[in-house]
């Protein structure tokens, strides 16, 4: 008998084995992107030795019964550019494996958590901003009853290649009150609370201070809804935790977070409030940037998504803010005189976010200053008033109109100390053409006049699609009315993408202006370059 | 010669772990993942687990989505115009999951009733869902059939990936069809020997 036919004969007999036995799950996630840099003298791009760079992570799930297993492979062949070069190098950033039982379910390994709205903990993966905080130690959940879910963890957090000199530990307990019985969950009000407690420790090195080296969070929240009402709230309160952040002060910290929200068909309104102060809450007290936050504080303004009203960013002000925000959302009938044949959709918003009003004080006490909780300081951070239209003129013609209103406090949101304040408008007009079924030709007009910072910027992109295959691009951005003549610069970008099922390659290239990227107030800078660029994404 | 054999004896005993796991992998394609148990939330705040979701047997397409994320926008709002057609035709079923975080998630439910989407929604604010669907974009479309197995994936959106979606809703209807007159079969052929004997 040949070689190859005792092969076969083995090959067949595993693989049917295989086939009646495994029943476990296999599936997981790839993503890369590399790129080539080149030299541009005119956007004074930043030189890269290496040419060409590349991030990439794959990302694999076993799931068998209860048992879960995952684990993430990650390489930073010198990170792309506006990435943090700490990350260099390759290595499993994420391994863990999870087991769920019917009361309870336990995590050993690297874990993501949020406690509430994640005021005193939240770890969480982004790859737009290069951001992860995951802990790594050991998380347990508990279900004892319905309605009911408790949770604890206790580790170190992810800091690049290497772990938190800090440990955090947490508790959190959650509790919907109408599912405990039947009888409350025919009430027509639904409440829900819950409490969380954090403390890290961090052994204490000064030589002149003595430090706090366990600092303990608390937070609590509420919710309650009642028909098309809700309101929501949650405050948390820090214990002094003099940190680089907050210039080694010995105050304590607070934070509040109420939303009312109005919700019905054809309808919808929010507003919400936030005061933070001093809330910086990090497993190391000398950290600074993106890294070793336990915590998350939302900013409450409205995400834009084109290119030019994201130019001009909130950044989260960890030491204090103060501010509101209001949404109101709108969809006239089909058929109506607004409405139009195909309805009519509009979104009004206005948010706005102001320093706090601080009084200093001696540096005898070492708080630093007081402030009292409902002042609101008189320095403005950002404003943004924002007007949106969408309309379907007919069946194959989509239309999105939008205004956007900035005040940008940029010596404060990203350092630029003595800038001015910049008041900027965007005007933006999204036109989709459905050529026929597939095939869609997508124009988007941009404009943002400012006389501070580059002045005024126009843009256009064309998009070419033919669904669900295959879409082509190509745009520019111009910064005609810059006051240096020499840097009325084209940021001219084009691109090719191929889509099948769950996988997504693209081809581009082009000229990227310097900017912030920014995802819920968390952000990095991003220099200036040129180049082509390669990315895949795919989920199997 | 003997040497030869040996040799591609001994590389395919070296590539024999990856033959097998190509063959897991063809498999598990055939008979596709079960829809994992994650806890999310209700619009209204209260604790959901993944297992729960369902449609009576019939076709259920899962959409990742954001409020802040345009394509995901534009996609539930093309699809809205036609869901009530979908509905009638193929009983379909549409579950978005949001994954906005504690920033946005409270604007979710005032976005969704303002635009007037019918869709059934889930928050999912710190991704747990997400992670374990392995979405690394957003817009991420999944459809699964009534035995909660993921049998088509779709990253991005376009216009006229829509028209895909309900194809695909189609082919599972009859495949299950077709499965149930097997079924049928197989049931009339026992009765058959059962009378027989």
């Amino acid at each position: 008998m040949s070689y190859n036919k005792v092969f076969s004969i083995i090959s067949s007999f595993i693989c049917i084995f295989y086939g009646q036995y495994i029943k476990a799950q296999i599936s997981g996630e790839f993503q890369t992107e590399a790129q080539y840099y080149i030299k541009d003298t005119i956007t004074s791009s930043i030189e890269v030795p290496q040419k060409a760079m590349m991030n990439a992570y794959f990302n694999i799930n076993y799931t068998y019964s209860n048992f879960n297993a995952g684990l993430r492979y990650e390489s930073y062949q010198g990170p792309l550019i506006g990435y943090d070069t700490r990350y260099q190098g390759s290595g499993i950033a994420y391994r863990q494996i999870t087991y769920t039982g019917q009361y309870f379910e336990i995590t050993a390994g690297n874990f993501y958590e949020q406690y509430g709205n994640g005021m005193i903990l939240r770890t969480y993966e982004d790859r737009n901003l290069g951001y992860d905080n995951s802990i790594d130690g050991i998380k347990l959940k508990l279900f004892p009853y319905k309605g009911i879910i408790a949770k604890a963890l206790w580790g170190t957090q992810r800091f690049f290649w290497q772990k938190s000199p800090g440990i955090i530990r947490g508790f959190d307990a959650e509790i919907s009150l109408n599912e405990l019985s039947e009888k409350l969950d025919s009430l027509k009000t639904k409440i829900i609370s819950g409490f969380s407690f954090v403390s890290k420790y961090q052994k204490d090195l000064d030589p002149i201070y003595i430090l706090p080296e366990n600092v303990a969070a608390m937070s609590g929240r509420l919710r309650i809804t009642r028909g098309n009402i809700t309101l929501s709230g949650e405050y948390a309160y820090k214990y002094n935790d003099p940190s680089t952040d907050n210039n080694k002060i010995y105050k304590p910290g607070q934070a509040l977070l109420l939303n009312i929200i109005y919700a019905k068909k054809g309808l919808g309104f929010i507003i919400a409030a936030k005061r933070s102060d001093n809330m910086s809450f990090r497993s190391d007290r000398t950290a600074t940037g993106n890294v070793l936050n336990i915590n998350y504080l939302p900013v409450l303004a409205k995400e834009q998504y084109y290119s030019f009203a994201t130019m001009y960013p909130l950044v989260t002000q960890i030491n204090g803010e103060i501010g509101f925000q209001t949404q109101f959302i709108y969809t006239f009938k089909k058929a109506s005189k607004i409405g139009g044949k195909y309805g009519t959709s509009i979104t009004i918003a206005y948010d706005r976010t102001n320093s706090l009003k601080k009084n200093i004080l001696p540096d005898s006490t070492f708080m630093g200053y007081a402030s009292k909780f409902l002042s609101i300081g008189k320095d403005v951070y950002f404003e943004t008033t924002t007007l949106e239209i969408r309309k379907k003129m007919s069946k194959s013609l989509n239309t999105i109109f939008s205004f956007i209103n900035i005040i940008h406090n940029q010596s404060v949101l990203l350092g630029h100390i003595g800038e001015p304040i910049i008041y900027a408008k965007v005007a933006v007009a999204d036109i989709v053409w459905r050529i026929s079924d597939y095939k869609t030709l997508k124009y988007e007009f941009q404009h943002l006049w400012t006389h501070q910072d580059k002045k005024n910027w126009a843009g256009l992109q064309i998009e070419y699609t033919i669904a669900p295959k295959w879409f082509f691009n190509i745009g520019d951005q111009y910064n005609y009315a810059n006051s240096d003549q020499n840097r009325r610069i084209h940021y001219y970008t084009s691109g090719v993408g191929y889509v099948h099922t769950a996988t997504r390659f693209m081809f581009s290239y082009g000229r990227h202006r310097e900017g912030v990227v920014c995802v819920g107030g968390v952000c990095r800078n991003m220099p200036a370059y040129n180049g082509f660029s390669i990315s895949i994404i795919s989920s199997f | 010669m003997i040497i030869s054999r040996k040799l591609l004896f001994l590389l395919l005993l070296v590539l024999y772990p990856f033959i097998i796991i190509s063959q897991i992998e063809t498999k598990k394609n055939i008979n596709a993942c079960i829809l994992p148990k994650v806890n999310i939330k209700t619009l209204s705040g209260e604790n959901f687990n993944t297992s729960n979701i369902s449609n009576e047997g019939k076709p259920i397409i899962i959409n990742f989505w954001a409020t802040n994320c345009k394509p995901c926008v534009k996609e539930l709002s093309v699809i809205a115009d036609l869901y009530d057609y979908w509905q009638a035709e193929t009983g379909v079923k549409i579950v978005a999951v949001s994954v906005d975080d504690s920033k946005t998630m409270f604007n979710v439910a005032p976005f969704v009733n303002g635009k007037g989407w019918e869709y059934e929604f889930y928050l999912d604010p710190n991704g747990d869902f997400k992670r374990a669907m392995n979405v690394n974009m957003i817009p991420h479309t999944f459809i699964i059939n009534s035995d909660k197995e993921i049998v088509w994936q779709h990253v991005s959106y376009t216009e006229g990936d829509e028209l895909q979606y309900i194809e695909v809703v189609k082919n599972i209807l009859r495949e299950q069809i077709n499965d149930n007159n097997d079924i049928q079969q197989i049931d009339k052929e026992n009765i058959d020997d059962i009378i027989n004997e």
